[in-house]
């Protein structure tokens, strides 16, 4: 019935925000007061980060139960390196986090590309591998807040033109993975790999190397992730971001990012994301008990994909035919 | 000669130490072994601070600090069969597993060791007392009481506690709530759950200053709730308006104290606890005392401890940290 009027699945989606946004409202009218709604993206943007690295991964057929694992394990060594060397430039500081998350991205890519491994073990594995190496590296042991610098601490804080540094830094990423996923050869790559790996491979795509590229983005985004994080709640132990990985993937397919790959959009991984992000910083506020919090969360997520799923039976294919125009 | 050296190096330092201390000294020094979950934790080096102190005070101890490189039950049965065998006087032991070390306790409680268990305990048969760093009703009130020290016209205050089915934290709340008549003025307006998570009780935090404009204190009687809405409280600007207390470990507070996110937060002193189970352990190796339902047993400077009917003890209030001492401490736990 709603599938006829509503014209895309990134239109439903911004109509349930709304939605969402109104029901909120009418407990607690402060959490729609725009210097408030800034403070929600704000708390947003590792969701928006991480979901849009996923979706790259998803997009090839593919999950990344890692990034969480990674964003820790980034995180803690960057945090561990300002304590022990406050004299490291914040600038290396962050390359070297980029550049970590991005090696332990790799790591995933290479398992699933030339070792064939599924993806979800692959990444299972890992996962283990990267939180286990904190307790290895940190002994347990805390970094804490008035061990970190200032600086470190503040640039995700820094306000610019009446936004921090952390909403920029997820804004310029939407814009960034749009261009990427809208007009490279890379962005189609990674529809045609999920769409369909055969086909791809005919049309002379290395389905692999288009999967270990999509691995790649999604460790790089979470590195830069894992230093914001740390120096925003200014502390780092092993278990910071236990379970986000949930998360990542629930705002990916919330967003009608097809877990079957080849479908989804930087659009939907937004909305996605804000979705999610908005139901967790709206529960606190409008006094729910903790337990219902629970189920109203879970509930949140499978209403969504149901009508994600409504949606997109008769759609799974249109992206394919734009591909084709486009290509 | 061999095998004293094989003995040794399984014991740990710490007992090889002490075996060429003892060699010289005279037999009628009554040893205590602090057997700790693990060496080279600043909780347990402070603890055995606590010892040594006991020790000088009581005069003819000697404290074995000894325990195994890594927090598993199997590194301690190692270390107990190896005090077992150099027949000290008594164990004061915080175990890795309650179950896992009764064997080997009850082992040494038939050779006429006195074993006694602190901090984490061990099963009733596995030990003749057990001390714990402070009670229920005693937590319940400190946290309570760290908000309205600083509230004297009364305010409001708001938990954030850990996950809604955290049975410590439930527990010291609603204790806390058993008291609250104690403390005129005092309104506990919200008790939200942070899950032991950063970011959401970061977020929990930031509901309760969105949702509060009048709040005054957020208590959080969990150590990551505590840092994380300290934080969440100077982000938003509240400093010197919200105060955030409860319990946490001055390493992870310190940066809390110091901008002032935090006036003042409790936990217990490890330095006291190893005191006291030196000193208990002391009396009951020396016959000065009995461990049984009733019994008071004197600490020292601590003042004493009256067994309950599963001969467990409390030992004190949570010690209280704030801008005087948490230089001394954070570097320690």
């Amino acid at each position: 019935m709603t599938g006829r009027l509503v014209t895309s699945r990134e239109a439903l989606l911004a109509g349930a925000l709304m939605l969402l946004l109104a029901l909120v409202a009418t407990r607690f009218p402060g959490f729609v007061a725009p210097a408030n709604l800034a403070r929600v993206f704000n708390d947003t943007a590792p969701l928006i980060l991480l979901a849009l690295g996923q979706m790259a991964v998803i997009l090839t057929r593919c999950i990344d139960l890692s990034v969480a694992a990674n964003l820790a394990l980034t995180g803690m060594i960057v945090a561990m390196i300002n304590v022990a060397a406050p004299g490291v430039p914040l600038a290396a500081l962050i390359a070297l986090a980029v550049g970590l998350g991005t090696l332990m991205g790799m790591a995933n890519g290479i398992l699933v590309w030339k070792l064939d491994i599924p993806p979800i073990v692959v990444t299972l594995g890992t996962m283990t591998i990267y939180r286990g190496t904190i307790f290895l590296i940190s002994g347990g042991k805390w970094v804490n807040a008035h061990e970190m610098g200032a600086a470190f601490k503040a640039l995700p804080r820094a306000v610019i033109l009446g936004l921090p540094v952390m909403s920029w830094v997820a804004i310029a990423a939407v814009l960034a993975f749009w261009l990427v996923l809208t007009r490279t050869t890379l962005g189609r790559a990674f529809y045609a790999v999920g769409g369909n790996p055969r086909a791809a491979t005919y049309a002379g795509i290395d389905v692999g190397r288009t999967q270990f590229l999509a691995f790649t983005l999604s460790g790089a985004l979470a590195g830069l992730t894992g230093y914001l994080w740390v120096a925003r709640y200014a502390v780092a132990y092993v278990d910071i971001a236990g379970g986000f990985e949930l998360d990542v993937v629930a705002a990916c397919v919330i967003g009608g990012i097809s877990i079957m790959g080849g479908v989804g959009s930087v659009a939907g991984a937004l909305l996605g994301a804000l979705f999610l992000g908005v139901i967790k910083n709206a529960l606190p506020v409008v006094n729910v008990s903790p337990f219902w919090q629970l189920a109203i969360s879970g509930t949140a997520i499978i209403v969504a994909v149901a009508l994600n799923a409504r949606a997109s039976r008769s759609r799974g294919r249109i992206i394919l035919r734009r591909a084709e125009h486009a290509a | 000669m061999k095998r004293r050296t094989v003995t040794a190096l399984a014991a740990g330092l710490g007992l090889a130490a002490s075996l060429m201390g003892t060699s010289a000294l005279a037999q009628d020094k009554m040893r205590i072994a602090l057997v700790v979950k693990a060496l080279g934790i600043g909780f347990f080096e402070a603890a055995a601070r606590g010892a040594e102190e006991a020790a000088k005070e009581l005069g003819n101890v000697e404290i074995i600090y000894t325990g195994p490189t890594d927090t598993t039950a199997e590194g301690q049965i190692e270390v107990i069969n190896a005090l077992i065998a150099q027949g000290v006087d008594a164990i004061a032991v915080s175990a890795n597993d309650p179950d896992a070390l009764v064997p080997a306790l009850k082992r040494a409680m038939d050779r006429g060791i006195t074993v006694i268990s602190w901090d984490s305990g061990v099963a009733p048969e596995g030990r003749q007392m057990h001390l714990n760093p402070s009670s229920n009703e005693l937590i319940g009130n400190m946290i309570i009481k760290l908000a309205a020290d600083h509230l004297p016209e009364g305010g409001q205050v708001a938990v954030l506690s850990a996950s809604a089915t955290a049975t410590n934290q439930n527990t010291w709340i609603a204790e806390m709530n058993k008291v609250l008549p104690n403390y005129p003025g005092i309104e506990v307006v919200a008790t939200v759950y942070g899950d032991d998570l950063a970011d959401k009780s970061y977020r929990e935090a930031q509901g309760l200053i969105q949702s509060y404009p009048e709040l005054d204190a957020i208590i959080a009687p969990t150590s990551v709730g505590i840092v994380a809405a300290a934080q969440a409280v100077a982000d938003a600007g509240k400093i010197g308006q919200i105060n955030v207390t409860g319990l946490g470990l001055p390493s992870e507070m310190a940066g809390a104290i110091e901008s002032g996110a935090s006036k003042s937060f409790a936990i217990w002193n490890p330095i006291d606890l190893g005191y006291s189970a030196t000193m208990i352990a002391h009396a009951l190796a020396s016959g000065q005392a009995k461990a049984e339902p009733g019994a008071v047993i004197p600490i020292g400077r601590m003042g004493s401890i009256t067994l309950d009917e599963t001969n467990t003890a409390a030992m004190a209030d949570p010690f209280v940290y704030d801008a005087s001492n948490i230089d001394e401490f954070k570097s320690i736990f």
